[in-house]
């Protein structure tokens, strides 16, 4: 969308962006919560030895932590009852056949058990909390009001089918649900769980090198010197000093993936004369190993001016921090005291870790300032939500080529488009999850999945969880390997005719 | 046609009294039942008899995802009734999911192995994402077997398959052209697998619950139309039973993103809205507990839950011709997307709409 509207010139309205500010906001709380509770804590939790606590004891645990007030005695007995008769039941479903037990697990049976019961309580927190972007996008996932040039969805006070008083409200309620259990549960709970995996502090760092576009316009939409997260590289673990970001350095290799580039596959091409001409010359499958000497990967291989990146919250909230951002310094900082560790420790498993909370939580703190901005916006009469000019395709140039960068939850996504004749002729997507788990480039470099792996402790060859907990705790989205490939250019918008 | 083993329903007959061993309350339970009543369109009497079929040892259900996004699996995370921890953790056993499975690596595709082999005939399949078939299908692997040869052995042994989302449905982005993996659907794939399919993009995941539960009361699976789609959720027209079809028929449409009919909620017609050749329940259960769909927030169905939409139905923003001669009515259901394969090849120009209204001609 971004990278349409910057190739036709076009600045969304206000209304839109900060609608668009909101939908990526409410994303950022539910999925990183997602993440840690669903996704990541199992790493970390044994939910086996959360039949072993006393209810008691765990109730006392959590009032310490927090005032949340879901931490009674009952409460905890009621969870561990219900995770009791599961096991007993005898079918596991998603905890089947898992490494529980293993002596990487250091967390006492009550933190837990107390882990247990956030999960759950999660579970119904996040469907709950998202409807904010289903209000704003008619659904989630796969939001259907992005148009280019805006939103779809209407605002006007004095409509019952547009966003109104009650919408506003809407999400205001919504808002505060979710910033309380962040506040009250996930921060606790991170604060708690940390002290017992401190040495993950030392693994898992990684190329040392982060970018963050930037997200989150705070005036114009086309302004990205003002953004709320700012866009910046930080290069060889030095705080000290934020670069900026030239699209033009972004270039990626195929040398170790699936493709082949015409001029050889040990170039490094922008994406704006990318392409995406898939090769397999891996084995025959059934297969058991890959041969990573040759080519290995279905990710092609994105690199910033040559140099492996990490992208991500760590990324953005290690950018924010170096750029001054006031609340990102505050929270980090606190984090950092409360754990007893200085900001090297960020540069680890662990600090990805905490970097997706404060995140969470700055974000979440965030969100109702942007449904203020929107009403105020409306107050003042401004309707609009969408800039329609360029809409007909019969508008366009001739010839436009631009690029959008967004942060995804994950870290960095960036689309560059070529147009002619108003239709796409080319069309690429360098994505969060080839910049963090792209394979080795040409000059043998290696992504940020890969050198984060070298060093870390294995306990047991066979059950290798820790290797779970630094992959992991990328978030990683291998799903997005799958490529849509257009080698001709236009053939994608062609019409099968029946 | 009995989709169950007879073992099956006399260890569920067995347990009545057992329900409160699954860890969940008689009320929540009783409360699940009614809301599965609803969405099936049963009389809240049907509760009691759908809360029979679920009790006892829960049902095996295995999760796959192949040439996917996780949409579906997120919206499997968003089901209201029931909740998905009801649904993950008490009504099925979700023994296999790559996503939310604790396990990884070798010992996550035992999990899967071991339902195959012990429960042969005797679970349910979910697939997400759609299977590639070009070159022995290479283009998608997981623990170094191809999609295709992990379908066949998982959906071929199951009491039935089904295919979420509109990639495992009918290919879907992948296999728009050119395809280039040779992306097709659950059933093209695995020919002889019994396959329901549940298209959208994403799937509406209490259509999931409700199939399956359809299943578990009646021992049969839902009718389907011919393209595999229960009735239940795929019997009506999105423009059927939009909520501004009043205005459809009134003849009042937005014409730009924004304007008075658009603020007005006035139907999405012109703007290229997809709703006259789309089937599906979107305007009854909407999405997120109920929270909106896409023409209530202003936005054309884009129709993503019909075969091949990214080809047939895009461009997204041109509004669907009228056939000369034929009025929409008359069309939708009988040729379905044949009016958006139509516009690509050219019978109507962009704007034509504008001149003729379905109203006028009608």
């Amino acid at each position: 969308m971004r990278a349409v509207e910057d190739a036709l010139g076009i600045t969304i309205p206000d209304n839109a962006r900060i609608i668009r500010n909101l939908i990526s906001g409410i994303q950022y709380v539910q999925d990183h919560v997602i993440h840690f509770y669903h996704l990541h804590a199992l790493d970390w939790v044994d939910i086996v030895s959360a039949l072993k606590a006393d209810p008691a004891k765990t109730s006392a645990l959590a009032q310490s932590i927090s005032d949340w007030s879901k931490s009674s005695t009952d409460y905890f007995k009621g969870i561990q009852d219900k995770l009791k008769t599961f096991v007993e039941n005898g079918q596991l479903g998603p905890f089947s056949n898992a490494y529980w037990g293993h002596p990487a697990y250091k967390l006492p049976a009550e933190a837990n058990l107390m882990a247990v019961a956030h999960y759950l309580e999660a579970l119904d927190w996040q469907r709950d909390v998202i409807r904010i972007q289903a209000l704003l996008g008619a659904k989630n996932p796969h939001a259907q009001t992005y148009i280019v040039g805006g939103m779809s969805i209407p605002v006007d006070p004095n409509s019952q089918n547009a966003l109104n008083a009650g919408s506003i409200a809407f999400m205001h309620g919504l808002a505060k649900k979710a910033h309380e259990f962040v506040e009250k549960v996930y921060i606790p709970d991170v604060l708690a769980v940390a002290p017992f995996y401190l040495d993950w502090a030392g693994h898992g760092a990684g190329v040392g090198n982060f970018l963050s576009y930037g997200e989150f316009p705070n005036d114009n939409a086309s302004n990205t010197e003002n953004l709320w997260l700012p866009r910046g590289i930080i290069l060889n673990k030095d705080l000290s000093k934020i670069h900026p970001v030239d699209h033009t350095k972004v270039t990626e290799y195929v040398t170790h993936s699936w493709y082949e580039y015409s001029g050889g596959d040990n170039a490094a091409k922008h994406p704006w004369v990318g392409e995406t001409n898939y090769k397999y010359t891996g084995p025959k499958p059934p297969y058991e190993y890959l041969n990573t000497d040759e080519k290995y990967s279905w990710l092609k291989a994105p690199r910033y001016d040559d140099k492996a990146m990490e992208v991500g919250p760590l990324s953005r909230m290690l950018v924010a921090y170096g750029s001054g951002h006031k609340r990102v310094q505050e929270v980090v900082n606190l984090v950092l005291k409360t754990l007893g560790v200085g900001p090297a420790a960020l540069f680890s498993t662990l600090g990805r870790i905490a970097a997706r909370a404060v995140e969470t939580l700055v974000t979440a703190e965030q969100i109702p300032v942007w449904i203020d901005q929107l009403a105020a916006n409306i107050k003042k009469g401004d309707l609009k939500i969408h800039a329609g000019e360029k809409w007909d395709p019969s508008e366009w140039p001739k010839e436009a080529k631009g690029y959008g960068m967004h942060e995804a939850p994950r870290g960095s996504l960036g689309h560059w488009v070529n147009i002619r004749n108003g239709k796409i002729a080319n069309y690429q997507c360098v994505v969060p999850g080839t910049w963090n788990g792209s394979p080795r480039d040409a000059n043998n470099q290696r992504g940020p999945y890969e050198e984060a792996l070298i060093g870390t402790p294995v306990a047991n060859i066979e059950q290798p969880v820790e290797i779970l907990r630094t992959i992991h705790s990328f978030d990683p989205c291998m799903a997005c390997a799958v490529h849509v490939v257009d080698p001709d250019g236009n053939e994608v918008v062609k019409i099968k005719v029946k | 046609m009995k989709f169950v083993s007879d073992d099956f329903l006399q260890e569920a007959s067995e347990s009545m009294e057992s329900l409160g061993d699954k860890g969940i309350s008689r009320r929540a339970f009783m409360k699940f039942c009614t809301g599965m009543a609803a969405l099936l369109a049963l009389p809240a009497s049907f509760a009691p008899k759908i809360a029979e079929a679920i009790r006892g040892k829960k049902p095996y259900l295995v999760w796959l995802e192949f040439q996917d996004c996780a949409g579906d699996t997120e919206a499997l995370l968003r089901t209201t009734a029931p909740a998905v921890g009801d649904i993950v953790l008490d009504v099925f056993a979700v023994e296999y999911h790559e996503t939310i499975m604790a396990a990884s690596g070798k010992q996550a595709e035992k999990s899967l192995m071991d339902i195959v082999k012990n429960n042969k005939g005797n679970y349910f399949v979910v697939v997400e994402g759609s299977i590639p078939l070009k070159d022995d299908g290479i283009y998608c692997c997981i623990g170094g077997r191809t999609a295709v040869d992990i379908a066949r052995e998982v959906c071929g042994n199951a009491i039935a398959t089904i295919a979420v989302g509109t990639c495992a449905t009918y290919g879907g982005i992948p296999a728009a052209l050119p395809n280039p993996t040779g992306a097709v659907g659950v059933k093209e794939a695995v020919p002889n697998a019994t396959v329901i399919n549940l298209p959208g993009c994403p799937v509406n995941a209490e259509n999931i619950t409700a199939t399956v539960v359809h299943y578990l009361t009646f021992g049969t699976l839902p009718n389907t139309d011919k393209l595999g789609r229960p009735y239940f959720a795929f019997g009506k027209r999105i423009h059927d039973n939009c909520e501004r079809r009043a205005h459809f028929d009134a003849g009042q449409f937005a014409r730009q993103w924004g304007d008075e009919g658009h603020r007005q909620g006035w139907c999405l017609y012109e703007m290229g809205c997809k709703g006259p050749e789309t089937f599906h329940n979107c305007p009854t259960v909407k999405y997120n507990a109920g929270t909106s769909w896409p023409v209530q927030a202003g936005h054309g169905c884009i129709g993503c839950s019909e075969p091949h939409f990214w080809d047939t139905m895009s461009p997204f923003y041109r509004r669907l011709p009228k056939v000369p001669g034929v009025s929409i009515e008359s069309t939708a259901d009988k040729v379905g997307a044949g009016l958006a394969a139509a516009t690509a090849a050219g019978l109507v120009i962009h704007g034509i709409g504008r001149a003729i209204s379905p109203k006028k001609e009608e």
